[in-house]
């Protein structure tokens, strides 16, 4: 027979005081309490960030200056330069003191412009480096394997340039999160402006970049401008750096069509715009129309590369240098100082979300990555330079104004070469975030991790 | 039919890059018997060739103007190019036509850089396996793209055509054909500069006395030497026209697509391709492959042809070597003996 001991009253009271102020306890007491079980705790002085982009390939110049951007970002978190956006992003627990006090210290990996090579140089940021977040990329498929890594390893990845509807739709992942907007967008804020200055009554004949975000951005331009009451003539696809575009671009010219859409993006759309331009197909008239050509998605160093070929035609941007907000000008002003001309688009996005990320780590208290997560979800701020900006939690999407933009007609300095033609407001571009181009589901907050 | 005849030229104008390569791959492995897979690297120098004169002539003296400041509040540059600066005019009109000024350059430097590889290196593996000569020549291609990638960095450098050369010409009126087919100038510069070297090569190996030894030493070597001529010093010769064609193939490209230190590799499996379509060793089967490879990839691009068979336009030029070796294992003008012992 056994013995069966029965809890003294004095006990029975011990025990439940001591469950009680446990479960009564403020969540601050608790918060370190997983600091140890998550990939990369940075535990020393130092907190260290992974910038992978692309040093070569197709999209290498916007790799340049996402590195330029990334650079100033760490120098202003650190208390270094006059802080540039620090000054005007509300709301901000950004102090200049690294990152919970921590020296923001950086690692840089070459995607090479391939989800192969970025997947393995983030890889060996996270294993071998010790990386506690990685950003960058100027290529969807390569931002689409990068948040897949992050969302399997559990490190938090802020995507650079990024536009294909996918990255925050059927691929959003709980560990990626996009400041850049994407093809939809673009899609709704240059339609309208396109049936304003071209009409409604136009043939459109796409040539488009063979892999997720040429796709994506077809469709959406293809989309927004038949809803305007456009025919489309043609889809072609051509290969990513393809380099020489005649082959594809001679038929345009006897196709019936009387626009000419390029959903290229980087070197490819230089050299697809020159030669379009070379072609002569600016100088033509079809259907009684002069012939016109549209750029859906625009950036500043592009514009440099195409030259004057850029002079006139529409397109859309996710920032541009010559906002005058305070934000853009304390950010245009900081890194023209160090690097002597304006940032990119690319450069803005990625140092953008850099503080983002750092203000949610600051604002969670720990770097532990759902923590970092929950506060980045749904957080509005403004100050950054696109206005009041909302990072929508049901799919990791940054809501903002869109630039229409057009290439300058005449412009004042080698950058001057996009003029913003109209600020589309962030209620225009909105959308609902299981609509059929964007349905997918974002996954857990907490996963096994790899490191 | 306006649409045909536009894609036939662009075919005819790709079709002159291919060949102009795929002949000086041929002149290699005709005369020397190596399998260069450095070829397509001595097209990328040429090409930098172009670029480096473009930037030495665009060189700029850069002064300060405080009293215009930028938005970021550094005093703005005024540049101007130091040929513009001591020449004026004149100056101004050599930066505009850097681009044949570069073709005069690429010669001799083309030539010396042939002479340097073929007695520095080549030689020592004429008698040793194709498979050695593939894996020491394509061991330098690397080499020398990463030097070019050092030297001046992994982006694409554009470099423009003249001014007055960069538009486009309506070569249905220039026919006399009641039709508007616009096609790019420089593209057809670039058609007649490729006929003439073309012919140039030609016509230096079959109307003189040099390039009748030389035909002859592709035929039989030991002959040839047999009579007492140094074949050897003639073959390193034609190594270095190899490389002087190859490398003006690439200069003259760049107004059409800006070179990056990768372009090398972009072309050597197509060039192979070529001279294998072509029959190798065949300095005719070479420029006949050359132009029809490019007018059926050409055509293998119109949407047309790409809605029946999806992707066709990356595939066209495979297929057809496929094709050939399959029904003609020596290429279209293969010779007899060559790569068969």
């Amino acid at each position: 027979m056994t013995d069966i001991k029965r809890p003294s009253r004095r006990g029975f009271l011990k025990t439940s005081a001591l469950v009680g102020t446990t479960l009564a306890a403020p969540t601050f007491f608790t918060r370190g309490a997983y600091a140890q079980d998550f990939c990369n705790n940075p535990t020393g002085s130092t907190v260290k960030l992974g910038f992978n982009v692309p040093q070569t390939g197709a999209y290498a110049e916007e790799g340049k200056d996402e590195l330029r951007a990334y650079q100033l970002a760490v120098k202003h978190l650190n208390g270094e330069g006059d802080g540039g956006m620090l000054n005007t992003m509300q709301p901000s627990m950004l102090k200049g003191n690294g990152i919970l006090g921590k020296k923001v210290e950086y690692v840089t990996g070459d995607t090479q412009t391939k989800a192969d090579a970025a997947r393995s140089s983030a890889r060996r940021m996270i294993e071998a480096e010790g990386v506690v977040m990685f950003s960058g990329g100027s290529s969807s498929s390569v931002a689409v394997a990068q948040q897949s890594l992050a969302q399997e390893v559990g490190v938090v990845f802020m995507c650079g340039l990024t536009h294909a509807n996918d990255t925050t739709g059927k691929d959003r992942r709980r560990y990626g999160f996009r400041h850049f907007f994407n093809a939809y967008m673009s899609g709704q804020a240059l339609g309208p402006v396109l049936a304003e200055f071209l009409g409604t009554d136009r043939r459109a004949y796409h040539l488009t970049a063979d892999y997720n975000w040429g796709w994506t951005q077809e469709e959406s331009i293809k989309d927004a401008t038949e809803a305007l009451g456009w025919e489309t003539a043609e889809l072609v696809k051509t290969p990513l750096g393809a380099g020489d575009f005649s082959q594809y671009i001679t038929p345009v010219a006897n196709s019936g069509a009387d626009v000419l859409i390029l959903n290229h993006y980087g070197n490819d759309m230089v050299n697809s715009l020159t030669q379009a331009v070379q072609f002569g197909l600016r100088d033509k008239s079809v259907n009684g129309k002069d012939f016109q050509v549209v750029v859906p998605l625009y950036s500043r160093l592009m514009a440099q590369g195409a030259g004057e070929n850029v002079k006139g035609i529409f397109g859309t941007t996710n920032w541009n240098w010559s906002l005058q907000d305070p934000g853009s000008q304390a950010f245009v002003k900081a890194f023209g100082q160090e690097y002597g001309f304006p940032p990119s688009q690319a450069a803005h996005t990625c140092y953008c979300n850099t503080l983002l990320y750092a203000n949610a780590v600051e604002m969670a208290g720990t770097f532990y990555p759902p923590e970092v997560i929950k506060m980045l979800e749904d957080f509005e701020f403004d100050g950054m330079g696109n206005g009041p900006t909302l990072y929508r939690g049901e799919d990791h999407q940054c809501f903002k104004d869109v630039l229409v933009v057009k290439g300058n007609e005449n412009p004042t300095s080698a950058f001057d070469l996009l003029e913003i033609h109209k600020i589309v407001p962030r209620a225009d571009v909105t959308y609902d975030s299981q609509i059929p181009q964007f349905a997918g589901e974002l996954g857990p907050y907490e996963v096994e991790g790899g490191c | 039919m306006d649409a045909l005849i536009a894609q036939f030229l662009n075919g005819l104008d790709k079709g002159a890059a291919y060949a102009l390569i795929a002949l000086g791959l041929t002149l290699t492995f005709g005369t020397l018997g190596v399998v260069n897979f450095a070829h397509g690297a001595l097209f990328m120098l040429g090409a930098f060739c172009a670029v480096l004169t473009a930037q030495v002539l665009s060189l700029e003296s850069v002064t300060l103007d405080p009293t215009k400041l930028t938005p970021w509040g550094t005093p703005t540059e005024i540049r101007t190019t130091y040929a513009e600066l001591y020449l004026g005019d004149f100056g101004a009109f050599i930066t505009d036509y850097s681009i044949f000024i570069a073709v005069l350059v690429t010669i001799p430097i083309m030539l010396a850089i042939g002479f340097a590889m073929e007695r520095g290196l080549i030689r020592y593996f004429y008698k040793r396996p194709h498979a050695e000569q593939i894996l020491v020549t394509f061991g330098l291609a690397i080499v020398l793209s990463e030097i070019i990638k050092a030297s001046f960095g992994a982006n694409p450098i554009p470099v423009s055509a003249p001014e007055a050369l960069r538009g486009s010409a309506d070569i249905g009126a220039f026919l006399g054909l009641d039709m508007f087919i616009n096609y790019p100038i420089w593209r057809l510069v670039y058609f007649l500069a490729a006929a003439i070297i073309i012919a140039a090569v030609f016509a230096f190996l079959n109307l003189t006395t040099y390039g009748m030894v030389v035909r002859a030493g592709m035929q039989d070597r030991d002959t040839v030497q047999l009579l007492g001529i140094n074949i050897n010093r003639r073959f390193t010769l034609v190594f270095g026209i190899a490389a002087a064609v190859a490398g003006l193939a690439g200069a003259l490209y760049t107004p059409i697509v800006p070179p990056h230190y990768n372009l090398g590799m972009e072309f050597l499996v197509l060039s192979f391709v070529v001279v294998v379509v072509g029959g190798m060793g065949s300095l005719s089967g070479a420029v006949a492959a050359g132009f029809l490879l490019g007018i059926v990839q050409s055509f293998a691009s119109l949407a047309e042809v790409k809605a029946i068979i999806p992707g066709i336009d990356q595939i066209i030029i495979y297929l057809i070597a496929v094709v050939v070796l399959l029904t003609r294992p020596r290429g279209l003008l293969g010779r007899k003996g060559v790569m068969e012992s």
